[in-house]
């Protein structure tokens, strides 16, 4: 009786992929809430590396009959001591539990590890960004194309001539089609030759020879190689971000956790649609400087307020580092719209002469107390200041924010409201 | 044959001519030393990762989808990576032939060991064993999960994903009472099971007249109420098989439903047997692996180094921490089916005055398979303790029995340790503990109102007290009135019938749409 053996280890693809996808429909809540929790103590760089979120088990345990209490009777190995009617001691109530006849899942929650692409869909499904960056990364991704190699199927216009009869030299070769020299010294021979036996064999070499070349053809079908082509996205322009963030004291947690996501929605949405994005992060109290991110969402600063400091700030690093004619610049300013009086006119000239004409976009959000209501907050400096410059006409695009859930469509609708001015525009 | 005292494999190594080289040698002492008696054999070489695939939907090759497994998956990749959790060496199928999965990793040793293990030791428990001839079919078994994963995505497409995962997430919440638990009917024939389904599905199709839907019913037949015990008799009621009930008599399952439920039904009736052997069975596979290698050591077909590496694992997997390891977590099943096969092996050929007063039809009659072979085709783990477990054993195991009555104030009782008085006790009371008819709750379909709501009324027999837990019978029976789509009631009875608990579960919405 022979053994059969199998070697399955190259079988395709894993069962338990849709398996899983299942799963996560129907963990999607639970999974969302896990995702939306470690984004926000994630940098924002990480948000696109996917990776390990913690899913509570139990809110997706499948309940079966179990029953609990009641006196149990149990025998036990590795008795060293007792003696029948012995008292032990109960160890404590709810260690009483013991195992049921459930499953040995023991832990509360597990580790679920998402790829990029299922930590990106949730992240933005949670913020119901539909199709938006799908379609503008249809718009702006274009596509080249480069020589990749050789084929053996294409059009005849692909035909690589020289790749071509050097395949069908090497098959020759290989295959010792005899050469035309060879025949017509054989030929030669046999014009000259006189002996019979001699004649009748050239004859029949001759013969040979010729059916070996009709066999073997100078070039064969398999010969042919054409060459072969790829599209490849063409490398669109880079991109920049910068995030000028006021830091003032008036500045809340709250305040920062919503301009951080806002940030991170900017970064993802220009993630998708450009090769190479940077972010620039720039704090401000009376004082601007550049900071990493840690910094910037956590440091502790304090100060009074000039708005015209970021923007110089920006101004300057663009003239350093980011040529508007290479990089697609975008800004975003969060602040609870507190500025000094004095700094308005700067401010404005800043914004007009400077900074504005170089940008992409440049939004401007306005963060409010926690439950407070956006209609409710009185226009402040800031935003009557960008209120006058949008009326006479510069492309500001400006929203008050005061929940994390009004984030979502604030970011839609301010990229909404652009390319419809784009559009008037052109 | 290859001649013996020639090394089967050097070093860890392994290549498929090796395997084969193993299943050979293996097979030919499994044949002619413990005239063991097995399935066919099919061995498949598979990644870590299929390998928890395979755990993940019960250890089969295939099986329908669902989310729950998935979940699984998740859960138990994510305790390997972490690694809380060693993978199995092996997963062997209850089939014909018998599958046995081996994962790459596992060196020369390990796959011998595997080897000798489950396509020798737990396939010849699997052909042999009362339980799996009288509940399983062997043959069947792969065609049968072959339909069903078929069937169930024949479902999802015409019935809607969501509507059959409503169904199998309640099916799979009855999954441990859908089970007949007392032989008397013909096993399982998966084949013909499959067979009938197309059958029934064809009929239902071709009969399928849109008109008679519309036909009116005319007025509810009146009169005639049935006499109570013979309505009980014609429902078959009592009923402890819940799935089985409601499979024939839920009054408003679609016949896919129905089919469903009948999927998940033998399915677990499939499993059934592995539950109640599960001492037994990886007694006997420790068993053999430790013969088959011992003899290949002998032979001079392993190295001492790989002897030593396999002795290594074997320890492993038959360690038994006491109660009050922290690592313990109940009786090991390989330390004491193992251990109770080598205490038989030790009975059979050289028993003490002991033995030969507890055991007198086995003491000294030397041969050792024989009465191997005998046991394992006749018991079951309850029965196999309590018939096999002797003093000398429960003296190792330093076994003792503890009685916890929350009652009591003073603590938990030592009942019986290993002593004179207490070995019977001890092993009666440990035979309990395997006793299927205690693992699971006794909960049965006692009746159905039909004069009245139509409610089904099931009971719950509380034994030594103790109750079902709350949230979990709450979610079950929303899943059991959802099937049934009338209210469904449970009462918690003592053994004196007294009323301890009731629930009451409404059918929602969702079933009658579905």
């Amino acid at each position: 009786m022979a053994i059969h053996i199998v070697d399955r280890r190259l079988n395709p693809g894993s069962k338990s992929l849709e398996n899983r996808q299942r799963f996560l429909r129907r963990a999607k809540a639970l999974v969302q809430g896990a995702v939306k929790k470690s984004s926000q103590t994630r940098d924002i760089k990480d948000v696109l590396e996917g990776g390990e979120v913690s899913v509570p088990i139990d809110g997706m345990d499948e309940p079966r009959f179990r029953r609990e209490g009641g006196t149990r009777d149990m025998v036990l190995p590795g008795n060293k001591k007792f003696v029948e009617g012995d008292y032990l001691p109960r160890p404590n109530p709810s260690g009483g539990k013991g195992r049921g006849a459930g499953e040995g899942d023991s832990e509360d929650t597990f580790r679920f590890v998402l790829s990029r692409d299922e930590f990106v869909d949730l992240f933005l499904d949670d913020l119901e960004l539909p199709d938006l960056a799908k379609r503008k990364l249809a718009e702006v991704e274009s596509e080249g194309i480069r020589r990749a190699g050789y084929t053996t199927s294409g059009s005849p216009a692909n035909i690589s001539v020289s790749r071509t009869v050097s395949r069908a030299l090497a098959r020759r070769v290989a295959l010792r089609r005899p050469r035309p020299e060879a025949l017509a010294a054989l030929e030669a021979e046999l014009l000259d030759c006189s002996d019979e036996a001699r004649r009748a064999e050239l004859m029949a070499e001759i013969e040979a020879l010729k059916t070996k070349m009709r066999r073997i053809p100078f070039i064969d079908p398999i010969d042919i190689r054409y060459r072969r082509f790829e599209t490849v996205p063409k490398p669109v322009a880079q991109a920049v971000m910068f995030c000028l963030m006021d830091v003032s004291g008036s500045m809340t947690e709250h305040m920062k956790d919503l301009a951080k996501r806002f940030y991170m929605l900017l970064y993802v949405f220009l993630k998708r649609r450009y090769r190479h994005v940077e972010i620039v992060f720039i704090r401000h109290t009376d004082r601007a400087e550049e900071v990493d991110e840690q910094t910037f969402f956590y440091g502790p600063a304090s100060g009074g307020t000039l708005v015209s400091s970021a923007l110089q700030a920006m101004h300057d690093i663009v003239r350093s580092r980011f040529r508007p004619a290479d990089w697609n610049i975008y800004a975003a300013q969060a602040s609870d719209g507190d500025n000094s009086y004095a700094d308005g006119e700067v401010t404005s000239w800043l914004l007009t002469d400077k900074i504005l004409p170089v940008t992409q976009f440049f939004a401007y959000l306005e963060v409010g107390q926690e439950n407070g209501l956006s209609y409710e907050m009185p226009n402040s400096s800031l935003w009557t200041l960008y209120e006058g410059l949008r009326a006479s006409g510069a492309p500001l695009s400006m929203r008050k924010v005061n929940e994390r859930s009004e984030i979502f469509p604030v970011f839609h609708d301010l990229f909404q409201r652009r390319s419809q001015q784009e559009r008037t525009g052109s | 044959m290859t001649a013996t005292g020639q090394l089967l494999f050097e070093g860890a190594d392994w290549d498929f001519r090796t395997l084969q080289r193993i299943c050979d040698a293996c097979e030919q002492i499994a044949r002619d030393e413990l005239k063991l008696d097995v399935y066919p054999n099919q061995i498949e070489v598979i990644t870590a990762e299929q390998m928890l695939d395979a755990y993940s939907s019960v250890g089969m090759p295939l099986f329908y989808k669902h989310w729950s497994f998935g979940k699984h998956f998740a859960f138990q990749e994510a305790s390997y990576r972490k690694g809380l959790m060693g993978l199995a060496y092996e997963i062997v199928i209850n089939s014909s032939p018998c599958i046995s999965y081996l994962m790459e990793e596992n060196t020369a040793t390990m796959q011998t060991l595997v080897i000798a293990h489950a396509a020798f030791g737990h396939n010849h428990f699997f052909k042999n064993n009362y339980l799996f001839k009288q509940w399983t079919d062997a043959d069947g078994i792969l065609d049968y999960l072959e339909f069903a994963k078929r069937y169930v995505a024949h479902c999802e497409e015409r019935h809607g994903r969501l509507a059959v995962e409503h169904t199998l997430d309640a099916a799979h919440a009855l999954m441990s009472h859908g089970i007949d638990r007392y032989p008397g009917k013909k096993s399982l024939d998966l084949r013909a099971e499959e067979k009938r389904a197309g059958r029934r599905r064809a009929h239902e199709e071709s009969a399928f007249n849109d008109l008679w839907r519309t036909v009116p019913t005319g007025p509810a037949k009146s009169g005639a109420v049935l006499d109570i015990e013979r309505r009980r008799q014609m429902l078959g009621l009592p009923q402890e098989n819940l799935l089985y009930f409601l499979e024939k008599t839920a009054p408003r399952l679609r016949p896919w439903q129905r089919e469903l439920l009948r999927i998940v039904r033998n399915i677990a009736q499939y499993f059934y047997p592995q539950s109640q052997t599960k001492v037994m069975n990886e007694g006997t596979a420790t068993y053999v692996h430790y013969r088959i290698i011992s003899r290949l050591h002998e032979q001079g077909r392993l190295t001492d180094g790989n002897f030593l590496e396999f002795l290594q694992s074997h320890t492993n997997v038959v360690f038994q921490p006491e109660f009050d390891d922290p690592r313990y977590s109940g009786f090991n099943p390989y330390a004491l089916g193992f251990a109770m096969m080598q205490d038989i092996e030790r009975i059979v050929a050289n028993p003490e005055a002991e033995d030969r007063e507890w055991f007198p039809d086995i003491a000294g009659t030397g041969d050792t398979m024989g009465v191997l072979r005998d046991i394992w085709a006749n018991y079951r783990d309850e029965s196999f303790i309590s018939q096999f477990m002797s003093p000398r054993l429960m003296r190792q195991f330093r076994m003792f029995h503890l009685h916890d009555n929350p009652e009591e104030r003073a603590g938990i009782r030592v009942d019986a340790i290993h002593d004179e008085r207490g070995y019977r006790r001890l092993r009666r009371e440990l035979a309990r503990q395997y006793d299927v008819g205690f693992i699971d709750a006794n909960i049965e379909v006692v009746d159905v109102d039909l004069a009245g709501d139509r409610r089904l009324m099931l009971r719950h027999t509380v034994v030594k007290g103790a109750q079902l837990s709350e949230a979990d019978t709450k979610r079950v029976l929303q899943h059991l009135a959802d099937l049934w789509s009338y209210d469904v009631s449970l009462v918690e009875v003592d053994t004196s019938n007294k009323v301890l608990k009731e629930y009451v579960a409404n059918p929602r919405n969702i079933a009658v749409a579905a």
